[in-house]
This record gives C-alpha cells, structure tokens and sequence, in this order.
C-alpha cells in the first residue's frame, strides 16, 4: 500500500542526524544544567553551545534566545508578555500628534494581528482585549492571503504597543512582506524618538511606535530566517516543524524588551521562562535549524517544482477547485486546495483509505464547528472552508508520490460529489 | 534524503487508528457504509418519482442532507428513500444506514418511520465517537422532515408534528416555540429568527436545527 505523507506543515518526522544528536542528552549526559557540578557542568557547555548556533543562524546574540516548550508557548510569551509589561500607564501622542499639537489621548494600549494568524497569537489577542482592557484590531488579508505594508501602518495608533504578523501562514502557506513591514515600524520609531526628543515634551508622553513579533514556525524551512534583516523584535520558531523534536521552541526576544514572565519558580532562561530546560529537545532543535538552512535554498526550489506539478496536475484533472493563497508567494511545500461541494473530513478519509496523509480546514477535524478561520479570512463561504484540503510537502515528498496523488483523488473527488446536494457558487472557483 | 517515513500499520482502505485502538476513528459498520453507500440519490434519478422530500442544515453549518421518499399513499409504507449528504464520514454512514432501516422488510410504515431516533442509527452503526453525535446525526430530522411533507402533501396537515417545547439552543435557552412565533411575526430566514430571540449567535452548532424549524413553521402556516 502506498504510504504519502503531505502533512509536514502539522508535523515533520525527526531527522536521524537529529536524533544522533540528542540521544546522548538522552542517555549519559542527564544532568541539571544549572548544577554546579560536572555533570551538570557539561550539560550546560552543550545547552550554551546550541544557543550559540542557533543564534548565529537566526544573526542575533545568544542570550536573545528564550527556549519554550514550542510555537504555542513562544506565541503567548511574546503576546501576552510584552503587552503585560508594557501596558501604557500615561496619556501618549503620536509623532504626528506632536507636530499637530494634539493634546495626548488617554490609552488602553492596542494591539494589531492579523486575521489569519496562528490562533496561538489570536486567541491570546483575544483573551487581552475580552479580559485584560486591551484593544485589538483584527487586520484582514487579501483574497490572495498577504497583508500589505500600508494596511499595518495605517492601523498604527499612539498606544500600539505590538504588531504580530505570522512570516508564512501556516494553512495556506502565504508569506507575508515581514522585511518590508519590520522596516516600516523601525522607521516610525525612529521618527518618534525624534521627534520625542525636540519637541519639548516628556519623552514619556510621545508614544515611541509598536514592537513587532513575527511567527516563523512554518518558514523557517524554507525562508531566511536573519532576524537582523527582517527587522523583527521578536520571533517565534518551533523544532518539530523543521524536523526536529517535539515540545520544543524559542522565542527570539530583543535585547532591551521588556516581557513579563508566563510561569514563575526558577531563574532559568533570564526568568522568563523557569524550568530545568529540556536540554535534548533544545540541543535537536539547534541540530535541525542547522540542517534546514543549511539546505533550503536546494530544497525550496526541488518542492516548489513538486509543489506547482500537483496544483496544476489537480487544476487539469478535476473541475470546480480552488487554489486558496497566492500561487507563487507561498511556501514551496504548501498546496491548499478548496475542492468544491464536498466536506473536507469525508474526503480526508477516503485519502486515508488510499494512504495519502492530507488536512482540512473543515470544521469536522477542528475541536469547534468553526470551519478555518483563515479560509474564511480570504472572504470565502463557508462551504468553501469546509472543502479546504492542504497537501503540505517535505523531505519524503518524490515526484512518484505527487503522481500517484494526481491519480488517485480525481475517482474519490468525483464519488463524494455524487453523494452531495451542495452546488458551490461558480463565482468561488471561476 | 536519508531518512525514510516509518512504517504504518493497518489494511489497505482500512480507517484505522495506529494503535488499532478504540479512540475516535469509526466502526467497521460506520466505514463499510462511509466507503460503499447505500440508496444515495443518483444524478440521473427523476425527483418526481418521489412523493415526499426532506432537508436539514446547510453547507454553512458543515452538513446539508437532503432525502427523497417514496411512499405508499394506502398502506403509508417507506416504499423507496434515497438521500444526498455533504458531511464528514458519520454524516454520510449514518444517513445510508437511516436509509436502511426505513426500507428494509417491506418498509417502515411512517408512524414507525418518525419514531427513529439518532440513538437507533448509531447502534446499527455500532457507536460512533461522542463528539460526532449531536453535529453528525441529521437523517432523523430530514426523515420526520420528509414525512411532514408527505403529509402537507396529501392534505393531511393534522398529521404534521413538530415535537413539544424544547429547548434548541442551550445556550440562549430559545425553544421552539419561540422559532414559531418568530416566524409567525414574519421571520422567515435564520438571520430575522437570530435577530428576535439570539438563538445560535455564538453557538452555530445549533443552526441546522433552527433552519429545519424554520423550514416546518414556514410550510405549516404559510405552505
């Protein structure tokens, strides 16, 4: 039986050289690296060396780096963290306001996301504006799934104090303009200290402009990941995304910010995030960004190639899909299909049956009966969310595979059609 | 690459869970019916060769049903009931087994018919996970859907029924009886029935049930 697996975005298998690397975290090397003896000693010689050479990667200073238990926890740390502790206490204005002389406005302090982040960001958003008296604004993607420049500083106001926009979506794998937007805010700071500084005012009443976190769990496969020239000020990466363990992440935090703590007990990781450190996952997760950058160039463009075959091999075999995300400004492993008048759980288990791994947007695999939100974030129905399907490619996908993918799902297509009385609108997927 | 994915057990066209377990997966009752339906409505089936017809949900909701039903007018008989399901695989297996039940042994008569319950189907499937149950299980309601239409059909409207008050939406406690008297003030779509009484707004999961109300106070009073 064929044996296809296209859900890399959900999770990718470890790579052994990455196993290699953490068994003897695993085995003999068991100490506490905060003890102060050998044996911890030289379990935390390998934890620093791993921090070194990821931050060497990512171009930023080793004690930049927290190490979390995965995207989720470094999303909420950098959410909920950065806006707890810095929560505007004084009136501000902006840069602009000053120049006007407009007086300062009383704040609750605002925070601007994307629709269509990862709901790690978003639900941690939410759960600021519904308990904590944040405000938030909820910026919608275009029908091709990118967020512009303008559309993020134009929503800028003097008490926002974070931009969070994901570098690839993890569903429909758009890549959002990260250098171009991180620029854009570090220039609107820079205005605002000077204007802070020569207008005569208190430096604390001119707002000095957001801090800006990206979510780089699904790109940092594929992408460049040079905090430096992305004009981040924090980022979010996952091991078991890029082939390394699971339940471990990190979160790249500026020098300088000022986070307040998501758990409390111990003075690891600068305090902000306490625990003996899951010395293993982290020594595979640095194993595994070296590999992935170290091959992403040669792997995006041997995906991409794979990943435009199946979208145009389904595009010619099958009527009625829709290709949801922009076609070339995605991800090379990313392909999300809406196949139109059918539920995307039914038809996931009829590629089951057929051993082809895949997942849906559709409400049915979801906890809630919400189809995904980032299907309907592109202003799509939701009939056609519930059809979504992402095929998301990785190291394991050969070209045999996408041929046999191309063969196999236009007979199952065409049987759950049979079974449906829906008829999407053409206007969805003409 | 070096490394290769790992094995995975189970049959070739097997719904399987990885430890052969009992977790969420479905029954083999629930996947035979899943991949070989039984009496769906065939695209070049005539629909006036039935005499009653029956829908629930909407696409919007992640499930729409609709049933086409043949019925004796003398003996009141299931004499034929096909069926067209967008869903997830319960959804789909629990209508072709409904579809079953009403039809075999020479057919339910309709008394028999509207005493179905979702509890029923999914024993003859064998169980289904919990929390496919309530959003998963339509056929009833699209088959006492259909049977009040046989009835408003054959001029027999005192035989239409709609279960007493109940409550529909646990969370803004709206019963059905506030859907028929919304509809009576002229609500006639889910957006004017939310609009009076709340029922659904951050709850959808109700909504398939709501439409079907609609639907069934729309025809009773105003045909």
């Amino acid at each position: 039986m064929s044996n296809v697996y296209l859900d890399h975005a959900a999770t990718t298998p470890l790579d052994p050289r990455v196993l290699e690397a953490m068994l003897p975290y695993l085995k003999e090397n068991f100490g506490n690296p905060s003890s102060f003896h050998s044996v911890g000693k030289e379990v935390k010689d390998a934890l620093d060396d791993a921090r070194t050479r990821m931050a060497t990667i990512l171009h930023v200073r080793a004690d930049e780096l927290v190490f979390t238990s995965g995207g989720t926890e470094s999303d909420n740390l950098a959410v909920l963290g950065f806006c707890r502790a810095n929560r505007p206490s004084t009136a501000l204005r902006s840069a602009q306001e000053v120049r006007e002389h407009t007086p300062a406005q009383e704040v609750r302090g605002h925070i601007i996301v994307s629709a269509f982040e990862h709901h790690a960001v978003l639900e941690a958003a939410m759960h600021l504006e519904k308990k904590e008296g944040f405000e938030v604004t909820y910026l919608s993607p275009d029908h091709d799934g990118l967020i512009s420049v303008d559309q993020v500083m134009s929503a800028i106001r003097p008490d926002t104090l974070l931009v969070s926009i994901m570098y690839a979506n993890n569903e429909i794998g758009t890549i959002q303009p990260i250098a171009e937007i991180g620029n854009a805010i570090q220039k609107y700071r820079a205005d605002a200290t000077k204007v802070a500084v020569n207008s005569g005012f208190k430096a604390t009443s001119v707002a000095s402009g957001p801090i800006f976190h990206s979510d780089a769990c699904q790109a940092t496969g594929f992408l460049d990941v040079d905090v430096e020239k992305l004009h981040v000020d924090m980022m979010t990466f996952n091991g078991s995304k890029m082939y390394g363990p699971k339940g471990v992440g990190a979160l790249y935090v500026r020098r300088g910010l000022k986070l307040q703590p998501l758990q409390f007990g111990g003075t690891q990781e600068k305090s902000l995030r306490p625990g003996t450190e899951n010395v293993a996952g982290i020594i595979g997760m640095a194993k595994a960004l070296e590999l992935v950058q170290a091959d992403r160039e040669q792997e995006s463009q041997r995906l991409t190639v794979l990943r435009d075959t199946l979208i145009a091999g389904i595009r010619e075999r099958i009527p009625k899909v829709r290709l949801n995300g922009h076609t070339t400004r995605r991800l090379p492993n990313n392909v999300n299909i809406s196949f139109m008048d059918i539920e995307g759980e039914a038809f996931i288990l009829y590629l089951d049956a057929a051993g082809i791994y895949a997942s849906t947007g559709s409400a049915c695999t979801s906890t809630t009966l919400d189809p995904s939100h980032v299907i309907l974030s592109l202003g799509l129905p939701y009939e056609v969310a519930h059809g979504s399907v992402r095929f998301s490619l990785g190291h394991s996908t050969t070209m045999k595979d996408i041929e046999y993918v191309l063969e196999t799902i236009p007979p199952l297509v065409a049987k759950l059609r049979a079974l449906s009385p829906v008829r999407v609108d053409p206007k969805y997927y003409e | 690459m070096s490394y290769s994915q790992p094995p995975v057990t189970g049959k070739a066209g097997d719904v399987t869970t990885k430890d052969g377990g009992k977790s969420w997966f479905y029954t083999d009752v629930v996947k035979d019916h899943f991949f070989n339906p039984r009496n769906f409505m065939h695209e070049d089936a005539n629909p006036d060769d039935y005499n009653a017809i029956g829908k629930v949900g909407s696409p919007a909701c992640g499930d729409e049903l609709r049933v086409w039903m043949k019925v004796d007018p003398a003996s009141e008989r299931v004499l034929d009931f096909r069926w067209k399901t967008f869903g997830c695989g319960s959804a789909i297996a629990s209508t072709s087994m409904a579809s079953v039940m009403v039809t075999e042994n020479g057919g339910m008569t309709l008394t028999e018919a509207r005493t179905i319950k979702p509890q029923h189907i999914m024993d003859r499937l064998g169980g289904l996970p919990a929390r496919k149950f309530h959003c998963s299980v339509l056929c009833d309601k699209a088959l006492r859907d259909a049977i009040n239409d046989f009835y408003r059909r054959t001029d027999q409207v005192d035989k239409m029924v709609v279960e007493a008050s109940r409550i529909i939406d646990p969370i803004s406690k709206v019963t059905d009886h506030d859907i028929e008297e919304a509809v009576l003030e002229g609500a006639t779509t889910i957006e004017a029935v939310q609009a009076k009484t709340k029922v659904g707004i951050g709850n959808p999961s109700v909504l398939p049930a709501v439409e079907e109300l609609i639907r069934f106070y729309k025809e009773k009073y105003f045909g």
